[in-house]
């Protein structure tokens, strides 16, 4: 019996989805094969229907082109009102996102998906307005032309010659719970667009006519009837794997698809989604940054960008590699990646140069084994030149403002150089001629050439190799000042120079670009490296702030914050001071919404693109943590994909240490929670029985006198009375412990340090507690210094060592004091019973006594109170046996600062005498 | 019949206050408030007053200063222990003495006798210009000291610190108050002269200068000179 459980964790994934989906609202497309097939009419329809039947169902926004039929549909609906932008002095009317959050209907009408909003609105697409809707939890009914979908946009293209720029990314598609295709045969609609029914444009009429011809109108049906049967057969697979129906394997298929710079890449693109969707494969898209590449302008760099990001909105996962070998490289990672098939475009080089020079793709092709490789023709027109709108569309799509090219100063510089090298090679071999071959001279000139290629690369290494053989046949070959060339074996001279120029210069190029790649590779990783290791060592949020602003500075050359919510979940500026790399002026209103829907936006991005910086959110393991926003100087830095991958990193490991801190500090609160809970525990038992033997005492003597009658003598009455006091006086010696304590343990005591004889804080003790004189000795050295020190608590130790020593011992007791190196050490002895062995470190924690069972009273603080005092002076304390019996407390004060100087004063008669 | 004014917040110990002070004779008038005190001073016009510092509605150093804007009565001030700041501010502000929370009645009616005494009599104290304890005689007239009728010889310094701390008699002198008067007015952060002083002053008149009999330390206050032996 084979095992026909559903997978555990597909199962759950499928209740993570159903669970992430409740509360969110459900997507219904209206999909048509072409304009005019009805759709707007079949959703409205819907739309009455659900209201009908008691839904809060609303119109936001809707295009009835006139049409009397669909406005009809509109009678006795409500319907949002639009809202109205100026744009550049074009006053725009657009669906009014806001309204509709605030309304909150149930369910919401939004025609035409594809829509593009015009700029000063929230979102760019419609599409990104009608996922905020559904994450608001309100459904949504919208509709959509099969040409607008982006992975069938360039088929689309290719079957009308009418390429749309609108598109919608498939994942809005696969992600909608209800596809309904609104269907039309080709002939009923071309009746309806010859009866007006179709809405056209005025100035496109011609376009139109070329869009609705019968051919093109079968297709799109086809297109729109295929598109709809993969969902339903997604679906299908949907339902078969959730009830263990499997007799299909998985098919295991991995897909990579290597794009480069060109406009085949978006092609590729789309073919490769088309691929691994059919396969139904995870798929990859490659880009290997060749030293070559890295020579492209900016603005086929942008292309590559967008291609990747069109990949990534596709589904995919994109990688940038980089290496000298551009097919190693996609062998390499089609291994490592188990990658079952590989797709690229076809070679560019053809003939004898793709004979010579051999291709990328027949090196893989012959390379690659146990791996399909599948090529894609070019487009015809893609074989001479880009079109510039080609890469005015990857800027837009990319919201990068296009910027213009410049000679620097610096390449300015190279070809003087070269210019120079020419005219020195020139010079000497002109001096040279006389005496050498030709054949020989002509190496000085290589020469020249060969350090230009090394030092300035391969503009002016071409340059100073067409001066070279220009000077060379001008100054050195006969007939001087002339390009008649006698000798015909000197054009071999020229043509070899040219070659070793461009090879060289290729070379070195090449050498220098990897060189580059590497050291910019090293410079990622030694940032990662620095930024892990100051995040491991932060130990506050602050830190780790600082630390992540300071390398996303450095990296990626702009200003960013990190805000947090406030307990309210607001966003608000941080309180901080901020550093040299701080953004400061975040817009708080778009970091808000980043925050409220963990979505990137601002500049660059398909939210609030109007705004300055770049948004992104910090997610954490289980909260939102905040939001980083970031001002670049140049959206480039941030949106090339492996700097992207980059500050994913940087991001995932603040959220790391910030997590990791706040749970340090969570930690630490519980276990001084826990702490403090078996301190309260302990002390409410200690004083418990500490508190209630005196008061015992104290309410039966108390009584005894209240309720007397006359007939107490004197006596038993001041017997009485006697312990009344006595008691009353222990339970305060306890609760100044307890409350000294406290506040000991709560930081709350400043210490008020004042210069000190010892001598005068002894006597002060001696003096209040009134021991017996033959108790106590005390023996100070002449001249012992003052010690810095709060009289009021080194009294309080000595009272409580004294106070034990009484307590424990009835011999007697010797105070004593001395220096010793840099601290004074104050001893109080005892002849008593000692400190029991092994115990010495125990009796100064809290509420342990020498003798647990012992009759003395005392909560055990005293000891305790001693350490948290000598501890706070800098110093130490410390019990131990005394030689001839009887134990000892030493505890240290620190003498390291120098007691302020007194002046001697004057005394005459002291100077009389 | 002595009357005293006690401002105290806690029911019980101005019960035990005036079962204590009324056995002594004293006529006991009460308040609970800061204000009802400063109202019941300035009508019953009492010869001492006996202040808590933890009142509810005005803070008793504020007391003090208030009072001390148009009457020299006496005022003993109560405070709890670790309220060392508010002791010296009360003593600062101009109050004659303190006591801290608890005490003994024997301990509050030596205060109050001394507060009197002082009140009666000023400066006067020694009117024969002798003022001794235990075997120490000041011949405050000549300037001379004596230990056992052996004559002493004090610096100019000592002699006057000695001589201000027999003219508060019984009385705590704060630390500030010492400096100031002794060193002048920019002396009064240089706590530790007066602890040098005060040492030397030990040594030459104390028996044991680590058991001392009348030159007393309050710590973290000030001094206290005993006229009684300890």
């Amino acid at each position: 019996m084979t095992d026909e459980r559903p997978d555990p964790d597909v199962l759950l994934a499928r209740v993570q989805r159903d669970e992430a989906r409740h509360g969110h609202g459900r997507l219904k497309i209206f999909l048509g094969a072409a304009a005019g097939v009805g759709k707007t009419y079949a959703m409205l329809s819907a739309l009455r229907e659900k209201r009908a039947g008691g839904t809060d169902a609303i119109v936001g926004v809707t295009e009835t082109h006139g049409r009397s039929d669909t406005a009809a549909l509109l009678d006795g609906l409500e319907a949002l009102a639009l809202r109205s932008i100026v744009y550049r002095g074009v006053q725009v009317r657009e669906f009014d996102l806001d309204a509709a959050l605030a309304r909150r209907p149930q369910l919401i009408a939004m025609d035409e998906l594809a829509h593009t909003n015009a700029t000063g609105s929230r979102h760019r697409k419609r599409w990104n307005d009608v996922q905020e809707l559904l994450d608001a939890g309100i459904d949504v009914y919208t509709t959509l032309n099969v040409q607008h979908l982006e992975s069938l946009n360039d088929v689309v293209g290719g079957i009308t010659g009418v390429r749309v720029s609108e598109t919608v990314p498939d994942s809005i598609f696969d992600a909608a719970d209800e596809v309904e295709l609104v269907d039309l045969p080709p002939d009923e609609l071309l009746t309806r667009l010859h009866e007006g029914k179709v809405y056209v444009p005025a100035q496109a009429q011609h376009a139109v006519d070329n869009f609705f011809r019968k051919g093109n109108l079968i297709a799109l049906r086809e297109l729109a009837l295929r598109r709809t049967a993969e969902r339903v057969d997604a679906q299908m697979r949907d339902y078969r794997d959730g009830h263990a129906i499997r007799d299909v394997w998985p098919s295991g298929e991995r897909v990579l698809v290597c794009i480069g710079s060109g406009p085949t890449s978006e092609r590729l693109v789309r073919a490769g989604r088309r691929l691994a969707v059919t396969l139904h494969a995870e798929w990859i898209v490659a880009y290997v940054e060749t030293p070559a590449l890295q020579r492209l302008s900016p603005q086929r760099r942008d292309a590559v960008m967008a291609s990747l990001r069109l990949a990534e909105e596709l589904g995919a996962t994109t990688v940038t590699l980089s290496g000298p070998d551009m097919s190693a490289e996609i062998l390499a990672l089609a291994r490592a990646q188990n990658v079952t098939r590989i797709m690229l475009g076809k070679p560019r080089r053809s003939g004898w140069r793709r004979w010579l020079l051999g291709s990328v793709v027949d090196t893989i092709v012959r390379q690659a084994h146990g791996i399909d490789v599948h090529l894609l023709s070019a487009e015809p027109r893609a074989q001479s030149a880009i079109p510039e709108t080609y890469f005015d569309r990857s800027r837009l799509y990319l919201g990068i403002r296009p910027e213009r090219r410049r000679i620097t100063a610096q390449q300015r510089r190279a070809y003087l150089w070269s210019i120079a090298v020419t005219a020195a090679c020139t010079l000497v071999a002109t001096v040279m001629a006389g005496h050498f071959d030709l054949s020989n001279v002509v190496m000085i000139y290589l020469l020249g050439v060969v350090y230009v290629a090394a030092r300035h690369g391969r503009g002016p290494a071409l340059l100073a190799s067409v001066l070279s053989v220009v000077a060379f046949d001008l100054f050195l070959v006969p007939p001087y000042f002339n390009f008649a060339v006698s000798d015909t074996q000197f054009l071999i001279t020229f043509g070899v120079m040219l070659v070793v120029a461009l090879v060289i210069s290729g070379l070195t190029a090449n050498v220098r670009s990897q060189a580059k790649v590497a050291s910019h590779r090293e410079r990622r990783t030694r940032v990662l490296y620095d930024l892990s290791r100051e995040l491991a060592a932060a130990r506050t949020e602050q830190d780790i702030v600082k630390a992540v602003v300071r390398h996303i500075g450095g990296e990626f050359e702009g200003q960013s914050a990190v805000l947090f919510p406030d307990s309210a979940g607001k966003i608000s500026y941080p309180t901080e001071d901020g550093i040299q790399y701080s953004f400061h002026g975040a817009d708080l209103g778009v970091a808000q919404w980043v925050f409220d829907h963990t979505r990137i936006a601002g500049n660059g991005t398909d939210t609030l693109p109007g705004a300055d910086g770049v948004y992104l959110p910090l997610v954490g393991s289980s909260e939102k943590i905040g939001v980083l926003a970031l001002l670049p100087v140049n959206l480039r830095r941030v949106f090339l994909p492996e700097q992207q991958r980059l500050l994913d990193t940087f991001m995932t490991q603040a959220v790391q240490a910030i997590e990791r801190v706040r749970l340090a500090e969570q930690a630490r609160v519980a276990q001084v929670a826990a702490e403090t809970e078996r301190l309260r525990n302990s002390l409410l038992s200690a004083i418990s029985h500490d508190l209630r033997t005196p008061l015992a005492t104290i309410v039966g003597a108390s009584s005894s006198l209240v309720e007397e009658s006359g007939h107490l003598d004197p006596k038993a009455r001041r017997e009485l009375s006697h312990s009344i006091y006595d008691e009353a006086r222990r339970m305060t010696r306890l609760a100044n412990n307890i409350l000294d304590m406290a506040r000991l343990d709560a930081g709350a005591v400043k210490l008020n340090l004042q210069w000190y004889p010892v001598e005068e804080i002894i006597g002060g003790v001696l003096t209040r507690l009134q021991l017996d004189r033959h108790l106590v000795n005390v023996s100070l050295p002449e001249n012992l210094p003052m010690a810095l020190l709060d009289a009021v608590l080194i009294e309080q130790v000595l009272e409580n060592l004294l106070d034990n020593a009484v307590k424990y011992a009835a011999a007697p007791i010797d105070i004593s004091a001395r220096v010793q190196e840099n601290v004074m050490i104050i001893t109080v002895a005892d002849r008593g019973p000692g400190v029991p062995k092994g115990n010495e470190k125990r009796l100064f924690e809290k509420f342990e006594r020498a003798n647990m069972e012992g009759v003395h009273g005392g909560a055990g603080l005293g000891l305790t109170i001693c350490r948290a005092i000598v501890v706070a002076h800098g110093g130490r304390i410390w019990a131990e046996q005394r030689a001839d019996g009887g134990a000892a407390f030493h505890f240290t004060l620190p003498l390291e600062k120098t007691p302020p100087a007194i002046e001697p004063e004057y005394d005459p008669d002291a100077a009389a005498a | 019949m002595p009357a005293v004014v006690i401002i105290e917040d806690d029911a019980q110990i101005r019960r035990f206050l005036r079962t204590a002070l009324g056995a002594q004779g004293f006529r006991i008038h009460e308040a609970a408030s800061g204000q009802q005190g400063l109202v019941e001073t300035a009508t019953r016009k009492p010869d001492i007053l006996i202040l808590d510092l933890g009142l509810p509605d005005i803070d008793g150093v504020q007391v003090v200063r208030e009072l001390r804007a148009w009457t020299t009565l006496p005022i003993i001030v109560l405070s709890a222990r670790s309220q060392e700041d508010d002791k010296i501010a009360a003593l600062d502000a101009g109050a004659d003495d303190y006591l801290t929370k608890p005490f003994g009645v024997g301990e509050l009616i030596a205060r109050i006798q001394v507060a009197l005494r002082h009140r009666s009599a000023g400066v006067k104290d020694g009117a024969d210009g002798i003022f001794s304890v235990a075997d120490v005689k000041i011949d405050l007239g000549r300037r001379q000291v004596f230990v056992a009728d052996c004559e002493v010889h004090l610096t100019p310094i000592e002699y006057r610190l000695l001589a201000l701390l027999i003219q508060h008699a019984g009385r705590v002198v704060t630390h500030r108050q010492l400096l100031k008067e002794v060193w002048g007015p920019s002396y009064v952060e240089n706590s530790h002269y007066l602890r040098v002083y005060m040492g030397a002053l030990r040594h030459k008149l104390e028996a044991d200068p680590t058991r001392p009999r009348f030159l007393l330390t309050e710590a973290g206050v000030g001094y206290r000179l005993s006229p009684d032996e300890k």
